[in-house]
């Protein structure tokens, strides 16, 4: 590490330090007014009003203490309701069971009105579903949805609150320039190549403690982010200012989760295209990874929730958006007029017309190394890690039986959730609802995120999309048995070195196919090319092609002309 | 079931073992003294810069071999006696064998310099040359190459990774004198500038100089000068490893004798790649192949032999490749370093890219003989096939573009080279219609 980059590495580490300090710096207070920013029902607001009153001129130093402050009140709140639902009161008991019908019904569509503004992805959508089923079956009209994240937002007193502009500022500038001097530090006055000069030294990139310890905070990080958002909140105080821009509603964990990857594949994704400044594809391919990121994962469904639309990833395909066929997406879609049934029939149409035509002319590559979020991340930020994925057979093996079945389990989730869509619940009932609950939690959150992300450093940049995305195991059976694609291999000029399989962030072992001048026909590949650029002899090379002999046997390799196979 | 022992566990003796376990039952032994298992020798240079460690370097996963029934030793062979058939370790353990496969490789050639043995001088050919070089370049600033071939390039590399000024010495008057055409060693002097490595052309080594501890401490060169240095690379070549066969009965020249079917003057015991020598060499080829890809090819050859099928070895037409630090080279064909009288070498460079070919070819009848390509990427089959029809040099141009094996986006250089070539000899090479192949693709979709 030369002087700029320390200094660039020292400014991330700035820009690190001062967020977790962030994150200890304010107070809360209970502010009686943003109550009603979040519960629009007027029951429950009475209710509650008075519970937070009673709290209202305390002064919580931390989050904890709020988050169960909040939690009190809402369960006396609740208790209050439930006492006022059964009150025996005989002789208006009917038309008091159709008012609170009727009280419910409005509730439900107040929820999803807001459900619109609130949601950034797909998963903002998932946990919405979720709190809507919950509604439903809500018998005294409670609070149920946890509202703590938003109240501790608005709560928040101290600098950040005063000074939110100047810290963003300050925290996106420390990132942007760290990393750009680290870029710099790097790659500039070098000359272009490939220069993967003490890779297997550096603790960083050989599951040393660093590594580790980044691999734990990432962990750590998910965990917080799905289960415990309200702990972050003083960063989503810190992004309102970005949210604002968009002038859609009040920040939330998703949009800070949004912020951050956008800005991790934006940062990162320029230190990729320098690293690879020699190879067009490269350049192009990381140019792309950064452009859908930046529009369709983020910009625009902001764009679509300021114009109260469904905000929607565009991009984003069936299972691996697996929400796509929920009711309640489904519902929202056809409940916005002709752009929502364009929504519904594109969503179909990418999965049924798209999926098969582009993998066929091109392989899953178009998707999984060009187009997709998670491959965004993984080929920027999880570039430095890509050598850590196993290359073991047994590797393989476990790969093959664990994307399948996350595959099947993805199919069965969405085919009972359409059997309970189209006989309005009445074959599985609350089934549906638990599978998803059950495959949101271990699929969506644990394997793709936490996991996903935060076993980069331990085990290399693609484990959600190796071990667990359906939809590239879709991708892939139509790239292994229908598709133009291959990675050709060029004659004899092997020298067996391991360059191509120690760099494959798929844990393919390029070597054994190059080495027997076999193409390499793989469903995982997702056609990122670096085995083509690590390669020191020219021997590989990403195409697409005529189908015949595509996967070839070549028992004897070119070059030696005394042997031939007896056909 | 024979008893098939193969002393020699490198890219030769590996492929012949592996293409007789595809063909027979035969009890297989492998015996190494430099590894375990089988490695990858060409990734030795990843190794030191940290691209890769010891174990990426292994083709194999270690349950292949017995996976396979493919027996391991990790011994080193001291004598063999071909009229007892048996072989002995230096343990003592004795193998008795039905056939014998020498595949030795080779050891670093040294000329006999004083000082050649001191602490801090070393070839890089094995594992142990690349602990040794390890070990010897740790901390030191200064250090000098001897001899500017392939090996050469790759040590200044490695060094250049750890901040080593590195000077190399070249006995020819340009780089890789004895392979390279004059213009080809230019793309190369570049790279090593560009990279700040010293040359000094026309120079050879005399003399290795020691400080107090016995380690090296400068060198003297036949013009007198006196230079500096930590570490010497010793990188004039290889030769083969056959000191352990003098008591034998083998008839060894520079390596071990034998004919076109890897026969030695003992019945049942062959050798192939880096330590064979053909008694009689092949046409157009030297008596001593020192490439990995001719090691593969001996041993895939011999493979045939022991499993029953006698075949000769016929390799078809050269190739070869190799990467000066960002420059990638890659060749076809016969291209010598001088040109005969009736042959022509068109050469074509990029006015700044360090891209660039060769073309060597027949004056009188314009046969296409061989190609030198530099930053291009080029297709092995195309050559392999076209160099066997023996199909003119404008047959090649006109189709070099379907040769093109460089990534997808990647700058297509070949109608500038083409327009050279209509420039230089007054011809009219069409270019090939980059279109053309769009079109007929969609001719069969619409």
């Amino acid at each position: 590490m030369n002087r700029t980059e320390r200094l660039g590495m020292m400014l991330v580490l700035a820009g690190l330090l001062l967020l977790l300090i962030l994150l200890n710096t304010q107070t809360y207070t209970f502010n009686t007014k943003s109550a009603g920013e979040f519960i629009e029902d007027s029951t429950q607001l009475s209710f509650l009003q008075p519970e937070i009153t009673k709290i209202k001129n305390s002064v919580f130093t931390s989050k904890v203490a709020f988050a169960s402050a909040y939690k009190n009140a809402v369960d006396a709140a609740n208790v209050n309701i439930e006492a006022a639902a059964n009150a025996p009161e005989p002789s208006e008991n009917n038309e008091e069971e159709t008012d609170s019908l009727k009280n419910k019904e409005e509730q439900v569509v107040k929820k999803a009105d807001k459900e619109e503004k609130d949601s950034v992805t797909e998963d903002a959508i998932q946990t919405a579903g979720k709190q809507e089923a919950k509604i439903d079956d809500n018998e005294t009209g409670g609070i149920e949805e946890d509202y703590t994240t938003g109240f501790l937002v608005k709560a928040a007193r101290g600098p950040l609150q005063e000074h939110t502009t100047t810290f963003l500022i300050t925290v996106l500038g420390l990132f942007t320039l760290g990393s750009l001097l680290v870029t710099y530090g790097k790659y500039a006055g070098k000359p272009a190549g490939i220069k993967n000069n003490d890779l297997f030294k550096k603790p960083i990139t050989t599951v040393k403690w660093p590594a580790v310890l980044v691999g734990l905070g990432l962990i750590a990080f998910y965990i917080i982010l799905y289960w415990f958002p309200y702990l972050l909140s003083d960063w989503i105080l810190l992004v309102t200012p970005i949210k604002n821009l968009f002038k859609n509603g009040p920040a939330d964990e998703n949009f800070l989760y949004g912020v951050i990857y956008s800005l991790a594949v934006l940062l990162l994704g320029i230190k990729m295209f320098i690293k690879y400044r020699h190879s067009s594809y490269q350049k192009i391919r990381t140019i792309s990874v950064s452009f859908f990121q930046l529009s369709f994962a983020f910009i625009i469904p902001e764009i679509l929730a300021y114009l109260k639309k469904p905000s929607v990833d565009l991009k984003n395909i069936w299972p691996l958006d697996y929400t796509f066929f929920y009711d309640s997406n489904i519902n929202e879609l056809l409940s916005n007029g002709k752009l929502g049934v364009f929504m519904l029939v594109w969503g179909i149409a990418l999965l049924v017309v798209i999926v098969p035509l582009f993998t066929y002319f091109f392989g899953k590559r178009w998707y999984c190394s060009w187009v997709c979020g998670c491959g965004g991340l993984a080929e920027t930020a999880g570039d430095p890690f890509r050598h850590l994925s196993s290359k073991k057979l047994v590797a393989w093996k476990a790969e093959r039986i664990v994307i399948y079945s996350v595959l099947i389990i993805s199919v069965g989730m969405t085919v009972t959730t359409l059997i309970n869509y189209f006989s309005n619940g009445a074959v599985l009932g609350t089934a549906t609802e638990s599978f998803q609950k059950w495959y949101g939690f271990f699929i969506g959150s644990i394997f793709a995120g936490v996991i996903g992300t935060g076993l980069y450093p331990i085990m290399g940049s693609r484990v959600w999309c190796r071990f667990g995305c359906p939809l590239a195991a879709i991708f892939g059976i139509i790239q292994r048995y229908k598709s133009r694609f291959r990675i050709t291999t060029n004659g004899g000029q092997c020298i067996s070195c391991g360059n191509c399989s120690t760099s494959c962030e798929m844990g393919i072992d390029v070597r054994w196919y190059a080495q027997r001048q076999q193409n390499i026909v793989r469903s995982s590949c997702v056609g990122c090319g670096i085995c083509a650029e690590v390669c020191p002899r020219g021997v590989l090379k990403l195409e697409n092609g005529k189908t015949e002999n595509r996967i070839n046997n070549n028992p004897i390799i070119i070059g030696n002309d005394g042997i031939h196979v007896v056909q | 079931m024979q008893h098939i022992v193969i002393i020699g566990n490198g890219i030769s003796g590996i492929t012949c073992a592996r293409h007789i376990r595809k063909k027979t039952k035969d009890a297989i032994t492998v015996i190494s003294a430099e590894s375990e298992h089988f490695y990858s020798r060409t990734a030795l240079m990843y190794i030191y810069m940290g691209h890769m460690k010891y174990e990426h370097t292994k083709p194999y996963e270690d349950f292949f071999w017995s996976k396979n029934n493919i027996r391991l030793l990790k011994k080193r062979i001291t004598k063999i006696d071909d009229e007892a058939k048996n072989i002995m370790a230096d343990d003592g353990t004795v193998i008795n064998f039905d056939k014998l496969i020498i595949a030795t490789g080779s050891v670093t050639a040294m000329y006999n310099w004083p000082g050649q043995d001191l602490k801090g001088v070393s070839g890089l050919y094995n594992l142990q040359d690349l602990q040794k070089i390890e070990k010897e370049t740790e901390n030191i600033k200064q250090a000098v190459i001897i001899g500017g071939g392939l090996i050469g390039v790759e040590l200044a590399e490695m060094l250049h990774t750890r901040h080593i000024a590195v000077t190399i010495l070249v006995k020819d008057n340009y780089y890789w004198g004895n392979v390279l055409p004059e213009q080809d060693a230019k793309l190369i002097e570049k790279q090593l500038k560009k990279n700040g490595i010293k040359i000094l052309y026309n120079t050879e080594l005399k003399e290795i100089k020691a400080d107090e501890a016995g380690k090296v401490k400068s060198i003297l060169l036949n013009t007198g000068d006196e230079i500096k240095c930590e570490f010497v690379g010793i990188t004039t070549g290889v030769k083969p490893n056959i000191s352990f066969l003098k008591d034998s009965n083998l008839n060894t020249d520079k390596g071990i004798l034998i004919n076109e079917y890897f026969e030695t003057n003992c019945k049942d015991i062959y050798a192939i790649g880096d330590c064979a020598q053909f008694a009689n060499a092949l046409p157009g080829r030297k008596a001593i192949e020192q490439v990995w890809y001719t090691g593969r090819m001996h041993g895939e050859t011999l493979a045939q032999t022991i499993a029953g099928k006698r075949s000769p070895y016929t390799p078809g037409p050269w190739f070869n490749s190799a990467k000066f630090f960002d420059l990638e080279y890659q060749t076809y064909g016969d291209v010598p370093t001088i040109q005969k009288d009736t042959h022509k070498y068109f050469f074509w460079r990029h006015t700044h890219k360090d891209v660039a070919i060769g073309i060597y070819y027949n004056q009188a009848d314009k046969t296409f003989m061989g190609i030198n390509s530099y930053g291009i990427r080029m297709r092995h089959v195309f050559f392999d096939e076209f160099l066997k029809e023996k199909k003119t040099v404008q047959f090649i141009l006109a189709n070099l573009n379907s040769a093109i094996f460089d990534a997808e986006f990647s700058q297509n250089h070949i109608p500038d080279i083409i327009d050279a070539w209509n420039k230089d000899t007054g011809e009219n090479v069409k270019k090939q219609q980059k279109t053309a192949k769009v079109f007929s693709f969609l001719k069969k979709f619409l």
